[in-house]
């Protein structure tokens, strides 16, 4: 087991430095952005995947957080200064902001069961929209607003670092999280609610922490999205947001962790690909309804995700009854 | 004084009244079985002394103190841990994260998010204890779901061991095992009698195991409490062998429900 282990961290260390040098090998400018891009909603996708993989919870709403963390630092930076020291600040604010909101909806919201819950975030989620739609003295309603960024994130490679430093980051936390004995509650929440109250745990309060934890993690993912494009609007608000963080997880591999970094990887390409290949052939102008068989194939064919597939794999070469990624829930592929 | 007790404890559901004003007292340290034909309402009085449901009318009382407004999470911690009629474990975990789980529980091992579980090496000890004394300590590694029925009802009585609670209410532990199976889990229940630190009550429909094990026995029937006593005054007991036992001889007979 413990070889295992060591062969995953290896890996993990080995792809981190692969993309730690990248940006100085490559003088590639549509890369380093690409990579950005995919490091951000990595953040994301394993917030999401906190919530879905490890706790069970299907949320809707995810987006807020996200949304939450782009506008505040874009009005921050846009109001104060385009400074290093506010650009933190304004981290921690949408940290304290996220935090708060994400608390309350979850006491309001998670002792509903799954269907009813997921609904309850879409409407919350909806609200924020709404809000941040309306509020135009704030936020320049669905037009939106450009900001000036710090001047050392100028440069992209300082971003690009910067941005793969909190992915690594929040994947060591999110990793040793699940690891501890608060992480082993989540996941039998996710397996057994009825049956963790049974054993004397106070099941609501770890959706909430959970709840809070992804919620501040979406925040910073929503902070560092705003000053890739210098421009926050509505749309971090929007359910796309939500639905990119699901089919990211889904995709590489719910409640695996690093499934939601392959899964973004996977989408982020996809999208760019798909998007560019529109410029030589019309029909992939509707990329989106390719995206759209994509998932169903994901679906059907990879319930577990790549990661969760992979897993499957070796389990099976090596002969182990080993524990995979779960296969995706029947309520979410309803919904 | 009754360690738990009930008084006129009734629950309704809709026009049925499934536990009828049931009053019944289980002394520190006594083994009490409750017996009952199919649909007489023992599960749901099981459900009601653990909270997992609120009685239409009535009180639980828990060393003197009614429990009717505490949670079914509440009466876990004050002592009174359940099992369940159908095998109620997490199934993609493994045998002994299952266990460690409850013991993590009783441990209050509840909220630490940074260091590893597996670091906690006192829950790893108290687990695999656990484990050896319901002799599933080879399968430890196992993913729940792939133990048999008999194993899965032995995993249940580990985790609820491992919250160590002083009552123990056992929900048919033998309930769909084959008849092999049955020796192994009586053994459990036997040695946790002989320990002689907790009070248990138990549903059970296999008689010879019943009259084995329990100091009195109560009878539901209809969700009333027909009788209460010792297996000696049961036995004897003319209204209990016509609604119930169906003319219970020699000691061999098991229910006719």
């Amino acid at each position: 087991m413990s070889k295992v282990l060591s062969l995953n961290k290896s890996i993990y260390l080995i792809i981190a430095l692969a993309l730690l040098i990248f940006p100085f090998v490559s003088d590639s400018r549509t890369w380093t952005i690409l990579l950005t891009q995919i490091f951000i909603f990595a953040i994301l996708a394993m917030s999401y995947d906190l919530l879905l993989g490890y706790t069970g919870i299907v949320s809707f709403g995810h987006a807020m957080f996200f949304g939450i963390g782009a506008y505040t630092t874009g009005i921050m930076l846009d109001t104060f200064a385009p400074t290093l020291l506010y650009f933190v600040l304004s981290i921690a604010v949408g940290f304290i902001l996220a935090a708060v909101v994400s608390f309350f909806v979850g006491i309001l919201t998670l002792r509903l069961k799954s269907h009813y819950f997921a609904m309850l975030t879409l409407a919350l989620s909806g609200l924020f929209l709404v809000a941040a739609e309306k509020w135009r003295s704030l936020t320049y309603g669905n037009d939106g607003f450009t900001f000036r960024a710090p001047e050392i994130f100028q440069d992209r490679l300082v971003f690009y670092l910067l941005s793969l430093g909190c992915l690594i980051a929040v994947f060591i936390f999110l990793k040793r999280f699940v690891s501890s004995p608060m992480g082993h509650v989540l996941i039998s929440v996710r397996e057994n609610e009825n049956r963790t109250a049974s054993l004397g745990f106070n099941t609501l309060h770890y959706k909430v922490i959970a709840s809070v934890a992804a919620g501040v993690i979406a925040s910073l993912a929503g902070s560092l999205y705003a000053v890739s494009l210098r421009f926050v609007n509505t749309s971090v608000m929007t359910m796309d947001i939500t639905l990119d963080a699901l089919l990211m997880t889904i995709i590489g591999g719910v409640g695996t962790l690093v499934g939601p970094i392959l899964g973004a990887g996977v989408i982020e390409l996809a999208q760019h690909y798909l998007s560019g290949l529109a410029r030589d052939y019309p029909i992939f102008e509707r990329w989106i309804i390719l995206f759209g068989i994509l998932y169903i194939i994901a679906v059907i064919f990879f319930p577990r995700g790549i990661v969760g597939g992979i897993q499957r794999v070796f389990a099976k070469l090596s002969g182990k009854k080993v524990k995979a990624a779960r296969p995706i829930k029947k309520s979410v592929v309803k919904s | 004084m009754a360690l738990l007790e009930t008084k006129n404890l009734t629950i309704q559901f809709g026009g049925h009244t499934a536990v009828d004003h049931v009053s019944f007292s289980l002394p520190e340290k006594e083994f009490k079985s409750v017996i009952g034909p199919n649909g007489a309402g023992k599960t749901t009085f099981f459900n009601l002394l653990s909270g997992e449901l609120k009685p239409t009318e009535g009180e639980v009382y828990y060393k003197g103190k009614s429990l009717n407004k505490v949670s079914a999470v509440e009466r876990t911690r004050r002592g009174i841990g359940r099992s369940f009629q159908i095998t109620n474990v997490f199934p993609n975990l493994t045998v002994f994260e299952n266990v460690r789980l409850a013991v993590q529980s009783k441990e209050k091992v509840r909220y630490p998010f940074w260091k590893s579980t597996r670091s906690y090496h006192g829950l790893a000890e108290k687990t695999h204890e656990l484990l050896e004394q319901v002799l599933l300590d080879n399968k430890a590694h196992m993913i729940a779901a792939q133990l048999s029925h008999g194993e899965k009802r032995k995993l249940e009585i580990a985790m609820l061991l491992a919250l160590d609670t002083e009552v123990l209410l056992l929900d048919e532990p033998t309930a769909g095992m084959s008849l092999e199976e049955v020796p192994a889990i009586l053994n459990v229940i036997r040695s946790i009698k002989d320990q002689g630190d907790k009070t248990i009550l138990l549903i059970e429909h296999k008689m010879d195991m019943i009259l084995d094990l329990s100091d009195s026995i109560m009878v539901l029937f209809n969700g009333q409490l027909l009788a209460d006593g010792t297996p000696e005054d049961i036995m004897q007991n003319e209204t209990v062998q016509q609604a119930y036992l169906g003319g219970y001889e020699d000691g061999k007979s098991v229910r006719n429900a």
